[in-house]
């Protein structure tokens, strides 16, 4: 539902039913709207068994890529030979996006739900859930859903009388946006700086602890109990475009509108109809751009926005991506130069550092921008720009340095006016000196 | 007793700390898991993390000072230097930057008489700073004062906001 806002009827509410209703975060609450139900389903089944159903019913990973989620579990070694574990990606942290905390704060349980079903599929016994350190309050109704999970006996030696151990633990963050990426992520439950780790080995084979191991989002966690309750048929129905993206998606909407928040549809959702009637501009304001999936894909200009479809082939089709659903929404107000250095800003502070293209190309794209910004800047500096993001894009351990070019490349192509405007003196510098 | 004569350090990690951390390092397969944890325990009880600190929690996880100490200027939650008794973190990556977020810091910085980021308030009660992402872009612009966090802050109710904190 279109939290905080009231539910929109174009909604298809699955995962955000029970967003805004407090007891619907207590253990007992949540039994009462069938939770639980699917955890004792799966328990009663094969570990392969389970994984079958998440392939069939098409899910893929909604953190940003895309992976189909039963294929990454059937990566796991069928035998177990060592501990395997999960991890679920509770870091949040790519600006625009801010659906996962909603998730935690309104319904925890099903969160932990999804984590113990797919503990049980890929055999793990203990599952990290990797929290970011600001979501203070996130943290606390995990903690608390978590103490109640185990006092029922839902967690433990003893899993739901299974016999089967399911340990589940937070692991709080301290401030690195590059802990959401994979491998970073399992260097900071190891106690290590967040450095992002060449692969392969993949997780599967060699993750945290250097044991088999398999990393999903929250979001997508939450999904596996209705895909058990309801069957995969179901869920694969739940598509608006193509086979290959399916169910539903919450898509978190910030920036120049009346009604921001979260708003949950079928994949395939006209992204104009989710910007324009659903979040709704500012009243007299037009539609300049939209950056669809978080801060890290391509922006795309308003002919694109309003004829793009929300899910992973259509957003590909435009040139950007769906990412993690992260909607930011700029009007005929949006300084683009102002704002694309802003995010620029970001991820050269975000830089973990440790690949030279990152650390050195990063900074430098912030002070090239901030110097057209302040009026200094020379044509020659675009071609400076693009050349110096390629250099960024696909050479790195990580895409931290891509992400940081691509709203570069992208803004210099579609809105190369305002930049023009800045450097030929059309445009008043608003930053004092570079 | 002469200035270089390193003072008393009490340490972090006795009685019922040193009880918390040994439940906690159960967690995980290695003791080094358990720095993160450890050092959010410290900076609670402290408010920030010393050098000494550091110290003492490569002694009591089998590391070294200087491995901690790489890991402690990583991530930019932990504090190296006393910070003031409200420790404020106001977002203004994009979203919140198209909605206000850097008029939120102005206030802030005003109205707190820090006037400068990263600075501590001369009464010692304030520091403010600017954050990447808090993730809340739907609640321009959140705002975090110690462990509160506090969504839609907008210029003007930042002197209501502040008398919450004194």
């Amino acid at each position: 539902m279109g939290y905080p806002h009231q539910p929109h009827p174009k909604e298809t509410v699955v995962l955000s039913q029970y967003f805004g209703e407090a007891e619907a975060r207590t253990y007992d609450g949540w039994v009462k709207r069938g939770g639980y139900a699917a955890l004792k389903k799966a328990l009663g089944m094969e570990p392969a068994q389970v994984t079958e159903l998440v392939k069939e019913s098409g899910l893929r990973g909604r953190g940003g890529a895309g992976f189909p989620t039963g294929l990454k579990w059937s990566f796991m070694p069928k035998e177990k030979k060592r501990a395997h574990y999960l991890c679920c990606n509770a870091d949040e942290s790519e600006p625009g996006t801010f659906k996962d905390r909603e998730i935690m704060r309104w319904t925890p349980h099903a969160l932990i739900e999804g984590c113990a079903i797919a503990q049980y599929a890929i055999q793990a016994e203990v599952a990290y859930i990797y929290i970011r350190g600001e979501f203070t309050e996130p943290l606390r109704i995990m903690e608390r859903a978590l103490a109640e999970a185990y006092k029922k006996g839902t967690l433990g030696a003893n899993a739901m009388g299974s016999g089967k151990r399911l340990d589940m633990y937070l692991h709080r963050g301290a401030g690195a946006y590059i802990c959401g990426e994979e491998t970073a992520l399992m260097n900071s439950i190891e106690g290590r700086r967040g450095n992002p780790r060449i692969r392969p080995p993949f997780p599967a084979a060699a993750g945290v602890f250097g044991m088999p191991t398999t990393i999903n989002n929250v979001e997508t966690l939450t999904a596996v109990p209705h895909i058990l309750n309801r069957g995969p048929a179901w869920y694969k129905g739940l598509s608006l475009s193509n086979p290959k993206s399916t169910g539903t998606k919450l898509f978190s909407i910030s920036g120049h509108v009346k009604r921001p928040g979260n708003y949950e549809v079928t994949v395939g959702f006209p992204l104009g109809e989710l910007v324009n009637e659903m979040a709704g501009l500012r009243d007299g304001r037009t539609l300049k751009a939209c950056i669809p999936g978080g801060s890290s894909v391509p922006i795309l200009n308003r002919e694109e926005t309003e004829s793009c479809k929300l899910d992973y082939e259509g957003c590909v089709e435009k040139g950007t991506m769906l990412g993690s659903g992260g909607v930011i929404v700029f009007d005929d107000t949006a300084d683009m130069v102002y704002q694309i250095m802003r995010l620029t800003r970001f991820y050269a502070h975000e830089s973990c550092a440790q690949c030279t293209q990152c650390r050195e190309g990063t900074a430098w794209t912030v002070r090239i921008l901030q110097r057209i910004l302040a009026g200094q800047g020379t044509m020659k500096d675009l071609d400076l720009l693009l050349d110096l993001s390629e250099q960024m894009t696909g050479k790195t351990i990580c895409v931290l340095s891509d992400s940081c070019a691509a709203p570069v490349v992208s803004g210099i192509k579609k809105f190369r006016g305002e930049f023009e405007a800045y450097i030929k003196g059309a445009r008043k510098p608003v930053l004092a000196h570079a | 007793m002469s200035a270089h004569q390193a003072a008393a350090y009490e340490p972090v990690f006795t009685e019922e700390r040193k009880k918390q951390l040994d439940e906690l390092l159960q967690r995980y397969p290695t003791k080094r898991a358990g720095l993160l944890p450890a050092l959010w325990m410290v900076q609670q009880a402290r408010g920030w993390i010393s050098d000494r600190a550091m110290a003492e929690v490569a002694e009591v996880l089998g590391l070294t000072p200087a491995y901690v100490k790489g890991v402690v200027t990583f991530y930019t939650m932990y504090h190296q230097h006393p910070v003031g008794k409200h420790f404020i973190q106001v977002c203004t990556t994009t979203p919140c930057n198209l909605c206000g977020g850097e008029g939120v810091v102005k206030a802030l910085l005003e109205h707190t008489g820090c006037k400068e980021l990263g600075a501590t308030s001369p009464d010692g009660k304030y520091t403010v700073i600017e954050v990447e992402c808090l993730g809340a872009c739907g609640f321009p612009t959140p705002v975090m004062i110690g462990d509160d966090f506090i969504e839609s802050v907008t210029p003007e109710k930042v002197p209501e906001l502040l008398k919450k904190y004194q």
